[in-house]
């Protein structure tokens, strides 16, 4: 094998790791939160503890948001007009988890309890 | 227009120390500079498009479409950061001597050029598309536009201000010390970017995560801070990182590294004579 070859092997590499992983199961307690006028609803939100959950974010303004959160390990572009964010998020452990939205920082602020 | 600055800036320093890095590493190469504006003109339109089209990305494949678009752009970049290293690690030796020689860049045929326009134009793509989402939003918002839009042009200057900064600072180095460091810096930006790839797979549900923090290093220093953004930039800092980020990060210093001894075998044995320790500074540096 010849160092030409080596871009093909490092992406089937990184592609046998990144997408033969099985997915999760499905049902999962699922928990919405919108953005309106560049603010959460709800701000606070309660979930379980220990248990993975499914969070749908809607985006009610015109313009796009980015869901972020450093405690969660999350960071997504929510489109404007309605536009969906879902978060799989794996068992958390009892606490607080605050998130913002990045574009809109002074405004969108959001704590999300995991009890 | 402060916070508009900030956000901006952050931004753009991601693609700024990326586009930087590739710059130094290339030092010498001669038709670097066009594949260098090909990436980056590229990256730009690419970023247009993309934010034009992000509500159709994010509801492609079940609504992960965002994630795996992201992943998959982070992914290329780190083959081609790999693919440069090697290549780096088995020729960068003789480029330098010869540069040494001549005075002036090189021309090198087999100098994969392309990787390096890839990987800037994938940094600006990912980026620059949250920052045209980001100033349209503002745009849109009627009110005091000009003064937030003000602030976005001053982050936009400062972090390429911050990205020339890192640059110049590295082409102080002489040519070989030049090489060696920023194949260190090159393999940890890979390694970094493979774990922000493997982070949105999980956040796409694709991956499981293998615990959700393995450590939490938030108390010490997070990436909230600037100083902890431009670790993630650079070697991929994560307070909290997930059991697989740790795997993809390892994984790929392993491949790359391993790669780059594999193929760099010949030429890492010293030459005969010791370079001086200082090269004097090339006509080009200041391009």
């Amino acid at each position: 094998m010849t160092a030409r070859f080596l871009p093909v092997a490092f992406a089937a590499t990184f592609l046998a790791m990144g997408f033969t992983a099985p997915a999760h199961a499905g049902d999962v307690p699922t928990f919405e939160i919108s953005i309106k006028d560049h603010k959460f609803n709800p701000e606070t939100i309660e979930v379980p503890a220990n248990t993975e959950i499914k969070l749908v974010v809607t985006n009610l303004d015109e313009t796009a948001e980015e869901f972020e959160s450093y405690e969660l390990n999350r960071e997504k572009i929510i489109a404007g007009g309605g536009g969906k964010g879902v978060f799989y998020l794996d068992a958390l452990k009892p606490g607080s988890y605050p998130f913002f939205g990045d574009f809109n920082q002074a405004t969108a602020k959001g704590t999300l309890i995991a009890k | 227009m402060l916070a508009t600055l900030i956000i901006v800036f952050r931004e753009v320093i991601e693609a700024a120390l990326v586009l930087s890095i590739v710059a130094a590493a290339t030092k010498g190469v001669a038709g670097r500079i066009r594949w260098l504006v090909i990436g980056v003109v590229g990256g730009l339109v690419g970023a247009t498009l993309v934010a034009g089209f992000a509500g159709t990305i994010a509801n492609a494949l079940e609504g992960s479409g965002q994630e795996i678009f992201n992943a998959s752009v982070l992914f290329i970049a780190v083959v081609m950061l790999g693919w440069h290293n090697v290549w780096m690690n088995s020729h960068g030796r003789e480029l330098a001597a010869e540069m040494k020689a001549v005075g002036h860049d090189v021309a090198v045929g087999a100098k994969p050029l392309y990787a390096v326009a890839i990987v800037v134009g994938m940094a600006v793509l990912r980026e620059g598309s949250e920052v045209v989402l980001f100033l349209y939003g503002i745009a849109s918002g009627g009110v005091g536009t000009s003064g937030l839009l003000i602030g976005g042009l001053i982050g936009v200057v400062a972090g390429s201000a911050l990205g020339f900064a890192l640059y110049f600072g590295l082409l102080n180095l002489s040519t070989r010390r030049l090489f060696a460091v920023t194949s260190w810096l090159i393999l940890l930006l890979a390694a970094g970017m493979a774990a922000q790839g493997a982070n949105f797979l999980v956040q796409a549900n694709i991956l499981p995560s293998l615990g959700h923090a393995i450590w939490d290093t938030s108390w010490l220093l997070t990436e909230r801070n600037i100083f902890g953004q431009l670790l993630h930039t650079l070697i991929g800092y994560t307070a909290r990182p997930s059991g697989i980020q740790l795997v993809f990060y390892v994984a790929t210093i392993i491949l790359i590294g391993g790669a780059m001894k594999l193929y760099g075998g010949v030429s890492s044995k010293p030459l005969a004579k010791p370079e001086p320790a200082s090269t004097p500074s090339l006509p080009h540096a200041a391009e």
